[in-house]
């Protein structure tokens, strides 16, 4: 073949290529149709108190189990497996009735006995669950009728509804549910394969509304780019999250696409060790966080996405407020507060980078920004499980870089133990009085007050809020945006075809 | 042995994996004791070589299977890759190879080698995306990656996931394999025994293959044994490239994950087929060449 008549070929062979691009003519809603989400996080096993992974919860919560509340994607928590409760007055005693007719896949109806049964698989010794301490007041589990479950707490809990949500209500027959599984949702499982994908079919005996699809295809990915690639080609229908900001633009602009930019709960931070000098003095990190110009780190890093914050707290928390003000960027008086606290000519520390996107180049960023009040930062590269070992168990490190994906997790600056070591007796105070509040108004207060100290303490250096961004074929709508805690409601999802 | 120790000098721990940040030391230690990192070094050593004799490889930390049924399942697709690339790199190299070898002076032969050498040069993974761009992104003809839910319970498309990747391995392996099908070609050429074929009054193809194709295959065969381990061990980048759940792609998540049990699996599975490939190659030098065999017979 010679080379003109092949460039022809291939110039022919793209034209009908592009010419058979989806076209927009009318479709209709296939109430059958089989929804492919395409994402990154492939869950290690299947149940969610052995380590599983936040895949568990995108294909898995609200989707195959549900709890006894929801948290919806709006970020309201409303009662799920439960038709009414009630609060005793001292705040100890929780009685809830659980709703009528509801089965488990296997065919088996929902008892008081499976409420019980599964709280304490989230509470047991062995469990892996990352919501086990928020469970540590309960005392006691009774079960005096089949519809009813009274929970005696220690101490008061106002967010014991919230907290349930995470507790995947599990027949207390089912055996095996690494691998396997038992719950009430609007989806049975069908088939995992792992490493590829796990596929979700519409179960028919559902207590509520019947889902707007027939079946749902996870299929795992662990590149970016073959992601983006099987969503171009049509193999999957939705991205659930991008994480490569570079490759928005292939979608952004083309009308076979829909790119939906949520609020998200993931925030990129700078966490000193509060412990050591020279960060257990406020004044240097309150030098630090003026010396870093986020929005531009934000441009840089995603463009026209994602959100400033002025602490750890997302919109999507009650207890926000824009904190955006406390120690903006302004260079000269970060200066003149490291000369305050006796850093004239700055000072050097070594920042354990995590070796994934995008925190080597956050840290390259922040390496330039402090070198200009004459503040030296040694990049240490580490991976995710050094990380954890080093600087989340070992706690020795003078300041690092991660991501905190948790909703309402400013407690976490209400724990002098944690890994940043930020500790004022008055934060401590307010996060225990917030979770002994008899009302959440109560509640929200302190958690506000708190959320206005730790900003004024800049117990650590909120760089920004991750966006979330989901993409689709036009054709594919009603998927949750906000994708709160890493749940990917698929029961509203439709597709026209 | 080698491995055992390796892994473990390794910083961080398995039961790292299994947790998430809000864990408390308590979680931590349950999951040491779970995953047996907490017992000293000659215990977990111990265990390992009893439990490999019986041809038990344990259960993942992780995912809580059986590692052998996950090597199993990984290999639905490793293999059928491996051999598919494996086929298209012979396809390309001995032909071209020995095209380039005869016709070494005229245009297309010199071209050939040129290409091939390109080709070596070229970064496996690049390749790759350049096939997913033209076939899969532009002309929509082939799956940009993944293998679909059910296996080869759905043939059609698992087979088609697999031409890409197969084409990726093929034409890199085939490049390299065409320049020791090219050299192995022009040393038979030169060599005396083909003259005398050909002054015997064979033609110049009848002398060729009757003669020259077995003797320039001796060396190529071991050449192949190798290329085809080292195709097997280096399927991770083609299987990350393409999204495919391989072997490949366990390993590389098991080593992040301090998955002892998975990478100790893997490796002694992999370990196994590439010492029985070598025999595979050995096996066939002696059966294509017969000093070989006579060889074996006197040290014997």
């Amino acid at each position: 073949m010679s080379p003109q008549l092949r460039r022809n070929l291939l110039v022919a062979a793209l034209l009908v290529g592009s010419a058979l691009s989806p076209a927009a003519f009318a479709q209709e809603v296939n109430p059958d149709a089989s929804i492919r989400i395409g994402s990154l996080y492939e869950p290690q096993n299947l149940d969610n108190t052995a380590g599983a992974g936040q895949g568990i919860n995108e294909a898995f919560n609200g989707n195959v189990y549900e709890a006894l509340f929801q948290l919806t994607d709006a970020g309201s928590v409303e009662p799920k497996l439960v038709d009414s409760y009630e609060a005793s007055e001292d705040g100890l005693t929780y009685t809830f009735k659980l709703k009528d007719g509801v089965t488990f896949h296997s065919g088996e109806p929902l008892t008081a006995a499976d409420v019980k049964y599964s709280i304490e698989r989230v509470t047991a010794e062995a469990s892996q669950s990352s919501r086990k301490r928020s469970l540590s007041t309960i005392t006691g589990i009774e079960t005096p009728d089949d519809q009813t479950v009274v929970i005696t707490l220690s101490a008061r809990s106002i967010s014991l509804p919230y907290n349930l949500s995470y507790v995947w209500i599990v027949n207390d027959a089912a055996t095996d549910i690494t691998a396997t599984e038992d719950g009430t949702g609007p989806y049975s499982l069908a088939e995992w394969r792992r490493g590829s994908a796990l596929a979700l079919e519409r179960f028919d005996g559902y207590w509520g509304e019947a889902p707007s699809n027939g079946e749902v295809v996870y299929t795992y990915f662990t590149d970016a780019t073959a992601l983006n690639n099987a969503l171009l080609t049509n193999a999957v229908d939705i991205i659930t999250s991008v994480q490569s900001p570079d490759s928005l633009a292939q979608f952004a602009g083309n009308s076979s696409f829909t790119v939906t930019e949520g609020a998200s709960t993931t925030k990129e931070l700078l966490a000193y060790n509060d412990r050591v000098a020279p960060f257990d003095n406020v004044l240097v990190r309150k030098a630090l966080a003026r010396a870093t110009d986020k929005a531009r780190l934000l441009n840089s890093i995603w463009g026209d996405y994602g959100t400033l914050i002025g602490s750890f707290v997302p919109p999507t928390d009650p207890w926000y407020v824009d904190l955006t003000g406390v120690d903006a960027y302004d260079v000269e008086s970060a200066k003149a507060l490291l000369a305050e606290a006796g850093y004239p000519d700055g000072f050097e520390f070594t920042l354990d980078t995590p070796d994934y996107d995008p925190h080597p180049i956050v840290a390259q960023f922040l390496q330039t920004e402090y070198a200009k009040i004459g503040v030296t930062v040694n990049i240490n590269i580490i991976t995710a499980n050094e990380w954890y070992t080093k600087i989340y168990q070992e706690k020795n490190f003078e300041a690092t870089l991660q991501e905190h994906v948790n909703h309402r997790d400013i407690v976490f600056y209400g724990n002098p133990d944690f890994y940043w070591g930020y500790n004022n007796p008055e934060v401590v105070q307010l996060v225990a009085d917030a979770e002994a509040a008899s009302s959440e108004d109560e509640q929200t207060e302190k958690l506000r007050q708190a959320n206005e100290i730790i900003a004024e303490d800049a117990a650590s250096n909120w760089l920004y809020l991750y966006p979330q961004i989901v993409v689709s074929a036009a054709n594919v709508t009603g998927y949750p945006v906000n994708g709160l805690n890493s749940q990917f409601f698929a029961y509203d999802i439709e597709k026209s075809e | 042995m080698v491995l055992f120790v390796l892994l473990r000098l390794l910083p961080g721990d398995p039961a790292n994996a299994l947790l998430g940040v809000g864990a408390t030391d308590q979680q931590i230690a349950a999951a040491r004791a779970q995953v047996g990192s907490d017992q000293p070094l000659y215990l977990q050593f111990t265990s390992f070589i009893a439990n490999l004799s019986r041809l038990d490889l344990g259960t993942s930390f992780v995912s809580r299977a059986l590692v052998l049924d996950e090597i199993g399942n990984r290999m639905s697709v490793t293999l059928p890759l491996t051999f598919l690339g494996f086929l298209v790199a012979l396809l390309l190299a001995i032909p071209l190879g020995v095209l380039s070898a005869v016709r070494s002076d005229k245009w297309y032969g010199s071209a050939i080698s040129v290409v091939s050498q390109l080709g070596i040069a070229i970064p496996v993974f690049w390749v790759g995306i350049l096939l997913v761009t033209l076939f899969s992104i532009n002309l929509r003809w082939l799956p940009s990656g993944g293998f679909p839910l059910r296996g080869w319970g759905n043939f059609g498309e698992a087979a088609t996931g697999m031409i890409l990747p197969a084409l990726t391995i093929g034409l890199v392996m085939g490049a390299s394999l065409l320049r020791y099908v090219r050299a192995a070609t022009l040393d038979v050429l030169d060599s005396d025994y083909l003259r005398t074929a050909r002054a015997l009054g064979s033609s110049f193809p009848e002398a060729l293959l009757r003669h020259g194709l077995r003797n320039g295959a001796v060396p190529v065969i071991s050449i192949l044994g190798i290329e085809l381990a080292s195709t097997f061990l280096g399927a991770v980048v083609i299987e990350r490239v393409f999204s495919l759940p391989g072997l490949g792609s366990m390993l590389l998540l098991a080593i992040q994950q301090r998955d002892y049990p998975n990478v100790q699996g893997v490796l002694f599975i992999s370990t196994l087929l590439v010492l029985l490939i070598g025999f595979a190659a050995d096996i066939a030098q002696r059966l294509i060449d017969p000093r070989l065999r006579n060889k074996l017979r006197v040290e014997a």
